[in-house]
């Protein structure tokens, strides 16, 4: 059963927090929002509104964690990627400290407020932070072990989460390592290495190929830092032609990381990049806006077409 | 108990040899922060060497005292108070900002003693609080101490945290603003006014301490007062020199960030009594 992520977020927040009582929650005036209302409520002597100040939230998540609590620190994703960033890299990853950073409307998701509220560079800005992980989930299983694996292992962590509805990938249970990637559909032609909502759009990208008979691999690369060099490498050695998908600019996301492995692998694939092309986007229905941006089957389907007439 | 005559002689002499250490350590990299150190030199000393529980051989004890130099461009003086405290090598104050040191020229959490890096401005009295939320929760008999520069207050955030700080009750929470006047540019008033400082923390809810930031009999009754109060979080306005002990640095913008010359440290060591 497909569910919003932030929902799921919300839950296994709190189902961890009934035996950790290490972890605590913070958000900026945007609980029922994020969800993490699910957590105060159920304990509230372990949840802090900050109000709206994101800044303070952090650096005071920072504080918190060096008295071994784990902090969870929650707000839209794109307040949290710039206004918290201050403390985030002076603090946090300084320090290297045990704060996890909830972004809860990634990408366009908090599509109808608009391009002030979508967050399309927080990939970017969160992978060139020393010591920071990374992880954008795909679907609820995936959720659930994000969420889990940043109360089970220590230091700071970035879990880019989604106000969306995505549908289930993995069955319950699934085991996932980090600074690994997962081969969610194999193909033969050429690799889609996609991220969150976009391994879904690169399935169904996929399905569409088939059809005229292009074999096409898919990886979900939730873990985007560290990121799994071997598999980029072997999936460009094996299909000879990479397109990266993700709801983010082109520029210092996941197609970034890509290339930057493929360039150091010295690989000879080809490589196009799906995601927003350096613009601000505008208010709109999710669906709408993916669309328009080329965030969904058929842009991946054209990435894959522009790539295959450069394989060589 | 108040500072017996004797102690706040010990002390007094203590201070003074923090001077020269400090700026000896300024003086020999060529690069630092004299004038802030200088100011709050004697709000570390009776924290770190009279009223603190902290230990070099306890430092994760959960009931320890923890104290976050927000107004992390000081750090010589702090590090001179760890080194007296057994946290440091008595010779590390020569690797001040030298190259594989652990003293940094903001604190890091590299050097033992340290309990949050800093450096940008702003964050201290968050990270403090965020610290006191969490010995609240463990029922933690330490306090908090947030030490922050004047120029500092200029940041939003400090704002931010002195509203949140109240809201959580956190009568563990102490914050010493060192008042004195100066910021980099010039004068505090000049800069950013700071108006009616007192004025401001009390409309969010603090108890608010005003004294003289260099008396250290004062400056224990402040701490004392902070301590007694109950309910809500505490801030001591302690009204300081910038550049204090050293005549030509007080009261000037200039000795802020600038590199110490040789015969400018000769004079300073000539008024403050020579070698540490």
């Amino acid at each position: 059963m497909a569910k919003a992520i932030r929902e799921v977020y919300g839950t296994v927040l709190k189902e961890l927090g009934e035996t950790n009582k290490n972890i605590v929650v913070l958000d900026a005036d945007l609980s029922g929002s994020t969800k993490t209302a699910i957590f105060g409520k159920a304990y509230p002597e372990r949840f802090f509104n900050m109000g709206i100040a994101e800044s303070n939230m952090v650096a005071t998540a920072a504080g918190l964690s060096t008295t071994g609590k784990i902090p969870f620190v929650n707000t839209f994703t794109v307040f949290l990627t710039s206004l918290g960033l201050c403390a985030t890299r002076g603090q946090v990853c300084y320090g290297n400290l045990n704060v996890k950073l909830g972004g809860a409307y990634c990408g366009m998701s908090d599509a109808l407020d608009g391009a002030t509220h979508h967050a399309l560079e927080d990939i970017a800005v969160m992978r060139s932070l020393p010591n920071m992980k990374v992880i954008v989930p795909s679907d609820e299983t995936s959720t659930r072990w994000a969420t889990k694996y940043a109360v089970d292992t220590y230091g700071p962590m970035y879990l880019r989460l989604s106000r969306d509805v995505y549908p289930d990938l993995y069955a319950e249970g699934t085991e996932f390592e980090m600074g690994k990637g997962n081969i969610v559909r194999d193909g033969s032609d050429v690799t889609v290495i996609a991220c969150g909502i976009m391994v879904h759009k690169a399935l169904e990208a996929a399905k569409m190929m088939e059809e005229k008979g292009v074999s096409v691999r898919v990886v979900d690369m939730y873990s985007i830092k560290p990121i799994d060099k071997d598999l980029i490498l072997k999936c460009a050695a094996e299909t000879g032609a990479i397109v990266t998908a993700e709801e983010h600019n082109i520029y210092g996301g996941l197609g970034s990381a890509v290339s930057e492995v493929l360039a150091w692998g010295g690989a000879a694939a080809p490589t196009e990049y799906v995601g927003l092309q350096d613009v601000f986007t505008e208010s709109g229905k999710y669906g709408d806006l993916l669309r328009k941006y080329g965030i969904d089957a058929n842009g991946v389907v054209a990435g894959i077409e522009k790539v295959l007439k450069r394989k060589k | 108990m108040p500072l017996t005559a004797k102690r706040a002689e010990e002390l007094k002499e203590l201070c003074r040899r923090f001077r020269v250490s400090a700026l000896t350590a300024i003086h020999g990299v060529q690069s630092g922060h004299p004038g802030g150190s200088l100011s709050v030199c004697e709000i570390l000393a009776l924290l770190y060497q009279e009223r603190m529980n902290v230990s070099a051989d306890r430092q994760d004890d959960p009931n320890r005292d923890r104290l976050v130099l927000s107004k992390g461009h000081a750090a010589p003086m702090l590090y001179v108070n760890l080194v007296e405290k057994g946290f440091l090598p008595a010779d590390s104050m020569s690797t001040l900002r030298v190259i594989d040191s652990e003293l940094q020229g903001h604190p890091s959490m590299h050097t033992p003693g340290v309990e949050m890096p800093a450096g940008p401005l702003g964050l201290g009295l968050a990270a403090a609080q965020g610290m006191a939320m969490g010995m609240k929760l463990d029922g933690s008999t330490g306090r908090v101490y947030a030490v922050l520069g004047d120029g500092e207050l200029n940041e939003g955030c400090i704002w931010e945290a002195a509203m949140s700080a109240p809201k959580f009750a956190l009568d563990n929470l102490c914050a010493v603003v060192d008042w004195n006047h100066v910021q980099l540019d010039g004068t505090t008033e000049q800069i950013m006014p700071i108006r009616d400082l007192a004025g401001k923390w009390r409309a969010f809810g603090w108890n608010v301490i005003e004294c003289d930031g260099h008396d250290l009999a004062a400056l224990d009754a402040a701490f004392d007062a902070a301590e007694a109060c109950k309910g809500v979080p505490s801030v001591i306005i302690a009204d300081t020199v910038k550049g204090k002990g050293v005549s030509f640095m007080e009261g000037q913008s200039k000795w802020h960030g600038s590199a110490i010359d040789a015969e400018s440290y000769a004079k300073a060591m000539e008024e403050l009594g020579g070698n540490a």
